[in-house]
């Protein structure tokens, strides 16, 4: 592999504080390097260069995301794109399919992705849909927070073993981060119930969502796993919502983080930053929740932007899905999961008539203005929950130009003018601003900045060039421009090689599967396995040894190696 | 003498993954824990006098032995001549098999459709317009204290399936297994299973569709004014709802006496929307007693690779879906392809006349393990090796749960997987050289 | 006399199945019909006794059998396999479903008829005519 230099662009970089010099990147063997003599020369004056966009919550793949395409044909004739010599044939809107959803995030510009939601019993399924997803890095955060094994520990008090199981999860099913989802919800839902606070008992397990949050954090820094927990808090999109957000925030206080990160995310924190007492009041409390943010160094948070139109909403929060077909009559999908959690699927449609749509869609722009620091903020969708990921460029746009979004909020229900503050700000991200919640802030929220979201030495040769001259280009008034140049980059270079230009795939590629590897204490481990093997003859309806994932089904598999072994 | 535990059984839906197998010389001499449909498939790979040996090709009207590399060849040739190619079946092997088979069929412009076509098929349709409101077989097991299964026989489809995840074992909540749970079955016949259900609710042939409106009617709080319904008089159809709506967990298991009968996909469109209605008044979820041990595969792998779960045709270079148009049966009564490649499936058998006269007509293939009426009127002949007990792959249980199946004895010398024959001959579709150890390395 | 036929999997159809569909323990497993008992009796039929079975699709001789499921008057069942579905109806209705359960059939008595095999049947009904 020869080299590559991208020659004179507008570099921006926030893991090394670059805010848009002008200077070379020079590329060898897939690395960063510091210059390289036998290369390729790519004129990028006048362009933007950042790192390659880091995903950290999209449902990209998996059982649920399968359910959504097998729910919705109609989601299928939408987005069509023939095969052609180097592409295969590829369709879908809000569930594309995973060729297209490869293509897609390449010509975006991102070249790391990990998927929401894996639940460890069906990881298999979520491995092979990963496998098919081309031109990515990919990682799957991984549902605990109903595990039936985990729920039992943490009652007990005995966060070793659940830190010991864990481990033992994570490696068998080739997850990478402890995901958390309606903690407790998802086993009451078992029951066709749910809670709604943080200290309703989960039924027969007589835990509360409150002990198996805290549980969690202290497994997670236990270990030191590279991610901090990823928490779906309770009571995602009722109303009136944030009193529940601001209480789970202060769950961790006190808590130090074992690796320089937050303690928790709270992710898609649109869905849970909601006022009022009825649909009739719904409003915006994001302000509030911005400002438990910004006085809060433990947390950050995933946006979760609503941008209007159709989509797919799919959860492993069973009961929502449930709550959300009941208040709409559409279709309606659910799995519940033996043992670990309860995925549910439904249609959706944000409409710009509708108030509720309208007041959701300020909200999430909202945290990401109200929140001071950019670090604190990463861009989501929960694709496909709020939108589409391909919808980025467009909210991109509204972040820089205040404009756009006067012009929008002219165009949507009046709720989003009298019940949010959206009006009143005139914040606009800059170019460091946008990297830094697209890819610098995302890596190092996942702990893999040494490799991603950056482009110093050493780095992964991931990069997004757009043509994007920010001397000529006032991204507040030309906001039209912004969205249609994040669109299509005019280069994605993944691991050292050209993969986009001009907006269109010149190579596919097949990316790295990265899982935790984590040793604990012998003597744990051997007590944990006695657990598992006697849970699995009972309860499961697998055999044991036919759960775990085989490295066969991972493309390039890239274990993270971490010692536990202090861990007693 | 080697013995394999936890061997997953590559027969039907349920895909019980405790079975214990002993090998003595490549022969399997042994097979523990299966029913006899899977014990009688395990022993029968033994049995190389009635496997499919040698490739063969049709010459002046008769099938005559000839070297792999000639069948691939006439393979490849018939495919690539062909306008629009059928790829049909798939539902007896493994889901890396599908995958190359998708991409044939995009590379052929042709339809690609598996036997779901003709069991799950108006289930697919149902869940199109209604939703699925679904769990995997161990929620069942754990919690389920009311089972019905509603034109599903599983004494006889899916031998193992009550005494692994329904009725009889003992779950988390039901310490007592069988003695904390009730089984309901209701069927046009009393069938095997519905002999020991607690109780049995016959229904007319034809109006089951008529017997869910009245459940659905009691369930939401109306008045059922008629004496009987489908055969079923009031009391009766009361008592089930009440029933229903009472159980802590329940569960409807329905099988092809709804699909296949009067009403089709409006007969599980209206169950699911039952269940739906229950989920009102307390926890009750459905599936699909699905029949191929991975036909439920072959839905997932269409489904992420081409968004849609079956009938998909690739004419216009993406994937189009029209059940009733795009779907097997369809295509060929229309007359509409002009070849076809089947494999792990035997519609001459299981197809209506109507559509074999036309799959008679056309050259085609068929890649299978041993000789069937399919072979016997197929153009060219490929024997493949057993997926799950010849080689390794991927398998879904009816509830989607994606198992590993095992390799516990070689296939006999020279026969090839599904997969290593589909690569071959898409690699020959496309003019590359014979397979070559470049695409080798690509899976 | 009229039914309706339904067909479906049997634990023998599917045994004998996975054992080879050359033997005569498919024959044995599939060609045959359960017939309610009152229906056999006001048919003349016998256990055992070779029946004519015959639709708009085509027609097929099978052994008669006494339903272990009865009873289910005008309702009989052939395991799924080649003598079902030679006389199984096409018309899928726009669905990609032929309705495998649910064709109208007339039985005649065809005491002594020989059953054919699968292959024999396949041979005697589908044509290979080259173009």
């Amino acid at each position: 592999m020869s080299g590559l230099i991208l020659k004179n662009g507008y570099v921006y970089d926030p893991l090394n504080g670059i805010k848009g010099e002008k200077m070379d990147i020079c590329i060898e063997n897939g690395k960063i390097v510091e210059e390289v003599s036998d290369a390729k020369v790519i004129d990028c004056s006048g362009k933007v260069v950042m790192p390659g966009g880091v995903e950290i919550h999209s449902h990209l793949a998996g059982g649920k995301v399968n359910v959504g395409r097998m729910l919705r044909p109609e989601d299928h004739l939408k987005n069509v794109y023939p095969k052609t010599k180097l592409t295969r044939a590829a369709n879908g809107y809000s569930t594309p399919s995973t060729f297209l959803t490869g293509y897609l995030y390449a010509k975006l510009g991102y070249t790391t992705a990990f998927t929401a939601a894996l639940p460890p019993l069906m990881a298999r399924h979520t491995h092979e849909e990963l496998h098919d997803i081309p031109m990515l890095d990919k990682g799957a955060l991984t549902l605990m927070g109903n595990n039936w094994f985990i729920m039992r520990y943490l009652k007990r008090g005995d966060v070793e073993l659940a830190a010991a199981f864990v481990a033992w999860l994570l490696k068998a099913v080739k997850g990478y981060a402890i995901k958390v989802v309606n903690p407790g919800g998802g086993e009451a839902w078992g029951w066709g119930r749910d809670v709604r606070s943080l200290d309703d008992p989960v039924p027969h397990f007589d835990i509360t969502p409150r002990e198996i949050i805290s549980g969690l954090v202290k497994v997670n820094e236990m270990l030191a796993l590279p991610h901090s927990i990823h928490l779906h808090a309770n009571n995602l999109g009722r109303v009136g919502n944030f009193a529940t957000t601001l209480e789970t925030m202060q769950v961790p206080n006190g808590t130090k983080p074992a690796r320089e990160r937050q303690v928790l995310q709270l992710t898609h924190a649109q869905f849970h930053s909601y006022g009022g007492d009825s649909w009739k009041n719904f409003a915006s409390e994001a302000e509030s929740i911005a400002k438990a943010v910004n006085s809060n160094e433990n947390v950050i948070i995933d946006i979760g932007q609503v941008v209007f139109g159709d989509t797919t909403t799919m959860t492993a929060d069973g009961p929502m899905e449930y709550y959300l077909s009941s208040l709409t009559g559409l279709k309606w999908a659910n799995k519940n999961i033996e043992l670990e959690t309860s995925p549910g699927v439904t249609p959706f449609v944000y409409s710009k008539r509708s108030p509720v749509s309208a007041v959701q869609w300020a909200v999430g722009l909202e945290l990401a203005l109200h929140i001071n620091d950019a670090w604190k903020v990463l861009l989501t969708t929960d694709h496909p929950n709020g939108a589409p990921f391909f919808k980025y460029p467009t909210i991109i746009a509204w972040l820089m130009s205040s404009k756009y979004r006067e012009e929008t909020m002219k165009e949507v229900h009046s709720a989003a003018q009298k019940n949010t503050t959206l009006a009143t700000i005139d914040r606009e991200y800059d170019f460091y601003e946008i990297a830094t919640i697209t890819r610098a802030g995302q890596a190092k929220s996942l702990g893999i900045q040494e490799t991603k979201g950056h482009l110093g030495v050493g780095a992964d040769a991931d990069v997004a060039v757009y043509d994007i001259n920010p001397e000529e280009i006032d991204p507040s008034r030309d906001y039209k421009l912004i969205e249609e140049k994040f669109a299509r980059t005019s280069y994605t270079i993944k691991g050292g090689e050209i993969v986009v230009k001009d907006g269109e795939i010149v190579k596919v590629v097949q990316g790295k599967t990265l899982y935790i590897d984590a040793r604990v204490d012998e003597s744990l481990e051997r007590e944990v396995m006695r657990d598992i093997d006697y849970y699995f003859k009972r309860f499961y309806s697998v055999n044991l040894a036919n759960y775990p994932v085989q490295e066969v089904y991972l493309t390039n598999p890239t274990p993270v190696q971490i010692d536990a072994t202090n861990v007693r | 003498m080697q013995r394999y535990t936890d061997v997953i059984c590559s027969f039907c839906g349920t895909l019980c993954d405790d079975i214990e197998v002993v090998v003595e010389d490549n022969k399997i001499v042994d097979v523990k824990h299966a029913c006899r449909i899977g014990t009688a498939k395990f022993l029968a790979s033994n049995d190389y006098e009635h496997r499919l040996l040698k490739p063969m090709v049709r010459k002046n009207g008769k099938l005559v032995e000839v070297s792999l590399d000639e069948a691939i060849e006439e393979a490849a040739r018939i495919l690539k001549d062909a306008t629009k190619p059928l790829l049909y079946g798939w539902s007896s092997t493994s889901c890396e098999a599908h995958s190359v088979g998708v991409e044939l069929a995009e590379e052929l412009g042709g339809v690609i459709d598996n036997t779901t076509t003709v069991c799950h098929g108006p289930s697919v349709l149902a869940i199109h317009d209604a939703g699925y409101i679904s769990c995997t077989l161990g929620e069942v097991k754990n919690r389920a204290d009311l089972i019905i299964y509603w034109g599903a026989n599983p004494m006889h489809g899916h031998p193992r399936h009550l005494s692994r995840y329904s009725i009889f074992p003992r779950g988390y909540f039901r310490e007592r297994g069988q003695q904390d749970r009730e089984l309901i079955v209701i069927d046009v016949r009393k069938t095997d299973t519905a002999k020991i259900a607690n109780k049995f609710i016959k229904v007319n042939y034809g109006e089951d569709y008529e017997l869910i409106s009245a459940l659905r009617k009691v369930v939401n709080g109306g008045e059922l004014r008629e004496e009987s319904v489908a055969g079923v008089p009031r009391e009766e159809i009361i008592a089930l709802a009440e029933k229903m709506k009472n159980a802590q967990f329940g569960v409807l298991f329905f099988g092809m006496g709804l699909t296949q009968s009067y009403g089709r996909h409006r007969n599980i469109d209206n169950a699911i929307n039952l269940v739906r209605d229950l989920n009102a008044h307390t926890k009750f979820v459905i599936m699909a007693m699905r029949g191929h041990y991975n036909v439920t595969g072959f839905n997932e792998v269409l489904s992420w690779q081409a968004g849609f779960p079956y009938a998909v045709d690739f004419g216009r270079g993406y994937a189009w879906y029209n059940p009733g148009e795009t779907t097997a049966n369809d295509v060929l009564q229309r007359g509409e392809c002009d070849a076809a490649l089947i494999i792990a499936s035997d519609p001459v058998s299981h197809f209506p006349r109507k559509s074999i006269e036309h799959l008679a007509r056309i050259p085609f293939i068929a890649i299978d393990i041993h000789p069937t009426p399919t072979t016997q009127l197929a153009d060219v002949v490929i024997p493949s090796a057993i997926a799950g007990i010849e080689v390794e792959g991927t398998a879904y249980r009816m509830d989607a749960v994606p198992l590993r199946l095992r390799k516990v004895k070689e296939p006999p010398e020279g026969v090839l997987s599904d997969v290593e024959i589909l690569r071959r001959i898409l690699a020959r579709v496309r003019g590359e050289e014979a397979l070559t150890a470049k695409a080798e390395v690509a899976k | 006399m009229e039914i309706t036929l339904i067909t479906g999997r049997t634990v023998a159809q599917g045994e004998a199945m996975e054992k080879g569909k050359i033997g005569e323990g498919f024959t044995k497993a599939c060609a045959v019909i359960e017939l309610d008992p009152e229906d056999m009796s006001k048919l003349g039929a016998y256990e055992g006794d070779e029946v004519r079975v015959k639709t708009d699709s085509g027609e097929v001789v099978v052994v008669a059998k006494k339903s272990s499921s009865a009873p289910h008057p005008g309702v009989a069942f052939i395991p799924m396999g080649p003598w079902a579905n030679v006389i199984v109806g096409g018309d899928t209705e726009s669905t990609g479903m032929p309705p495998f359960k649910g064709t109208k059939a007339e039985i005649t008595l065809a005491k002594g008829e020989r059953v054919l095999s699968a292959a024999e049947l396949v041979a005697q009904i589908y044509t290979k005519d080259k173009e």
